[in-house]
């Protein structure tokens, strides 16, 4: 074994590999709950590339055999069922291990310098990981994916000029049709996943280079002993990843009692007019995406005034796109001088529970019907979204912050 | 302590959405998978009284022969009419186009219907027509206005002359079989077969057998997910252990 591993290492060099990414990557000692979600978000993305591939071995991507593929997955195919449940519900875990995993950054300001590019890379995930949802739920080809889908296209008809044009050449036809459903079916098994791939062996090596960030927001580098090892770091392996078993057994748990007792969790995995085969000529009494894109659906509904010349609707598309483009310069937004919210101010910390309350019901009112009380709702908490990131700069540097000790704390 | 809150976190999110309501009041219907008599009597129910029109599509009767305990040669000789062979699936032989003349659209699969709508939905439909001449067929329902489908079990239930009382608290019991406030039709024009106490309890295992069908595997699922939580529980105290003795030196 060692001379099979020192002929490689001659080769390839795996042994500092090894080393510079599990074995002696020093991480704080001083982790809690809150940085699980990392990897149980890569336990979630090989979960769906495992479900995901041996569905496509049964999946017929065709308007005419999509809907009667899933079920023929569902009752005919050997642990058919239980592929398509754990990729059904791995689509949402993946959503809720990525939200805790971002608010544990917005936390613990683990998108400050120098993590800007972290950030970034991660934001990208994000977005990929979205396309990647949007494009799966079409592919089940049910009443909900197909107008889902039709919605969320013809949202890009509302730029102007361009608009009627761009949602044309992203359907490939008049209306989502079989064309759609080629297309985006490519793109979910093939495209998207190898850019998703890409990116997060990104997130990780740039992570790597920088090191982790910590409950303290503090530079665990700065405090070295002898060797040059980080007196409040750890090696990852085998600290760390034992450590992760634990989270892994928690999720795992909750995960299977969803994929096993509650697959459809009281229709928020799988909608209910999902199980009528797609109808164009009949459109259902309401269309609402899946829980995972609400906060952002509430936000286009929320906007009702025309301006200058151009639709409510378009307007609704920019304040949709603003909303997850202005979390990617949040590293330049906040101007603390510490990270952690331990450390910080109480303006941040109101400003960051104000902005996880409201981008939770706004989540809530992007499921249910908008009725005229709930659009007034969806106003104000739009506004305290953006207030959240435009007076970042102003409240993160007037705030008294606390001092931030040597070594990490508990 | 914070992994309970994290777990109690997780669990309140599926109360987000009960919020899409129904505005019709609907009877409750409590389906049970484990009751091999309600389904065998449900399956036949609706090879003979809902087959006609509507097809079971997506599933194969060996499926349905082999999950209820119908024996095969049973099965073929009394629940299959169409011809088919007992491995194919369970599709109907009157045209799309035909029955879109005839009722207005053709009458939909069935398979999936207990998922879409619920089974209270479709156990409260079941139970709610009643006589309306102005109708084409004669006949309205509560649950879905001006629906297309005549009533095809008539016979059974009768015909209720005035609008049933649908949502006034009318179920059956899954594990006696009582059935509670079986009045739901004050005064019939056309007197059926069975009383109503009778033909709820027929409607019930209709509904659960459509509800079978939805969800075949529902049972089997379950019950693995027990094991499965288990050893999900087993491996926790593990790395539990594991996780202790590392971490021992960290101070």
């Amino acid at each position: 074994m060692q001379k099979l591993v020192s002929w490689i290492d001659e080769r390839l060099p795996i042994v500092d590999a090894w080393n510079k990414h599990v074995g002696k990557y020093y991480a704080p000692k001083n982790f809690n709950m809150w940085y699980f979600f990392g990897s149980l978000a890569m336990l979630v993305l090989v979960n769906q590339l495992i479900t995901g591939i041996w569905l496509t071995m049964s999946y017929n991507p065709s308007a005419e055999g999509a809907f009667a593929s899933v079920e023929y997955i569902m009752r005919d195919v050997e642990w058919g069922w239980l592929l398509r449940y754990l990729h059904s519900t791995g689509a949402s875990a993946f959503f809720v291990v990525v939200y805790l995993h971002m608010f544990r950054g917005l936390m613990y300001g683990s998108y400050q310098k120098p993590r800007e590019l972290i950030w970034i890379f991660g934001m990208l995930i994000y977005l990929v990981l979205m396309a990647e949802a949007f494009m799966g739920y079409l592919l089940p080809w049910g009443q909900m994916s197909y107008w889902g889908a039709q919605v969320i296209v013809n949202l890009f008809g509302a730029i102007p000029v361009i608009g009627e044009d761009l949602s044309l050449w992203i359907r490939g036809d008049y209306l989502i049709s079989g064309i759609t459903l080629n297309r985006f079916f490519a793109l979910h098994v093939v495209a998207l996943p190898i850019v998703l791939l890409g990116l997060v062996v990104l997130h990780i090596l740039a992570l790597h280079e920088v090191g982790s960030n910590n409950p303290d927001g503090i530079d665990i580098k700065k405090n070295k002993d002898e060797n040059g090892i980080p007196k409040d770091g750890i090696p990852f392996h085998p600290y760390y990843t034992v450590h992760d078993l634990l989270g892994v057994g928690v999720f795992f748990f909750i995960f299977f009692i969803v994929v096993f007792f509650f697959p459809e969790m009281g229709g928020l995995f799988l909608e209910k007019p999902n199980f009528e085969p797609a109808n164009a000529l009949k459109t259902p009494d309401h269309i609402a995406p899946v829980w995972y894109f609400t906060p952002f659906y509430a936000m286009l509904r929320a906007v009702t005034v025309d301006l200058f010349g151009l639709d409510a609707k378009f307007w609704g598309v920019v304040v949709m796109g603003a909303a997850i483009a202005i979390l990617f310069v949040l590293p330049w937004l906040d101007k603390s001088p510490v990270r952690s919210m331990r450390y910080k101010g109480w303006i941040s910390k109101s400003a960051l529970a104000i902005f996880v309350v409201s981008f939770v019901i706004l989540g809530y009112l992007g499921i249910v019907p908008a009725t005229e009380g709930r659009t007034i709702v969806a106003q104000i908490l739009t506004t305290l979204y953006f207030l959240y990131f435009i007076l970042m700069p102003f409240y993160t540097r007037m705030e008294k912050t606390k001092p931030v000790p040597e070594r990490v704390t508990g | 302590m914070r992994k309970l809150i994290f777990g109690l976190f997780i669990a309140i999110l599926p109360a987000l959405g009960l919020a899409a309501g129904a505005s019709i009041p609907l009877d409750t219907m409590e389906p049970d998978h484990t009751n091999k008599e309600s389904l065998q009597r449900g399956a036949a129910l609706f090879t003979n009284y809902c087959m006609g029109c509507h097809s079971m599509e997506y599933a194969r009767y060996k499926r349905v022969s082999d999950d209820l305990e119908i024996p095969a040669a049973l099965y073929e000789e009394n629940l299959i009419f169409t011809g088919a062979k007992i491995g194919e699936l369970m599709k109907v032989s009157m045209s799309k186009d035909q029955s879109a003349d005839w009722f207005g659209a053709p009458p939909p699969d069935l398979t999936l219907e207990s998922r879409l709508r619920g089974e209270s939905w479709i156990y409260s439909y079941l139970r709610a027509f009643y006589k309306d001449d102005t109708r084409p067929l004669g006949v309205n329902n509560v649950v879905f206005e001006n629906v297309g489908m005549p009533h095809v079990l008539v016979d059974m239930q009768g015909l209720c002359a005035v609008e049933p009382r649908i949502g006034k608290g009318a179920s059956v019991d899954p594990l006696s079989g009582n059935v509670n406030n079986a009045d739901a039709c004050p005064e019939y024009a056309i007197e059926g077969s069975m009383s109503a106490a009778d033909f709820d309890r027929a409607m019930y295992d209709l509904t659960n057998f459509l509800s079978y069908m939805g969800d075949p595997v529902k049972v089997e699922r379950e019950r693995m997910g027990i094991f499965v939580l288990i050893f999900v529980a087993i491996f926790f105290v593990f790395a539990y252990l594991l996780n202790r003795e590392y971490w021992k030196d960290v101070h």
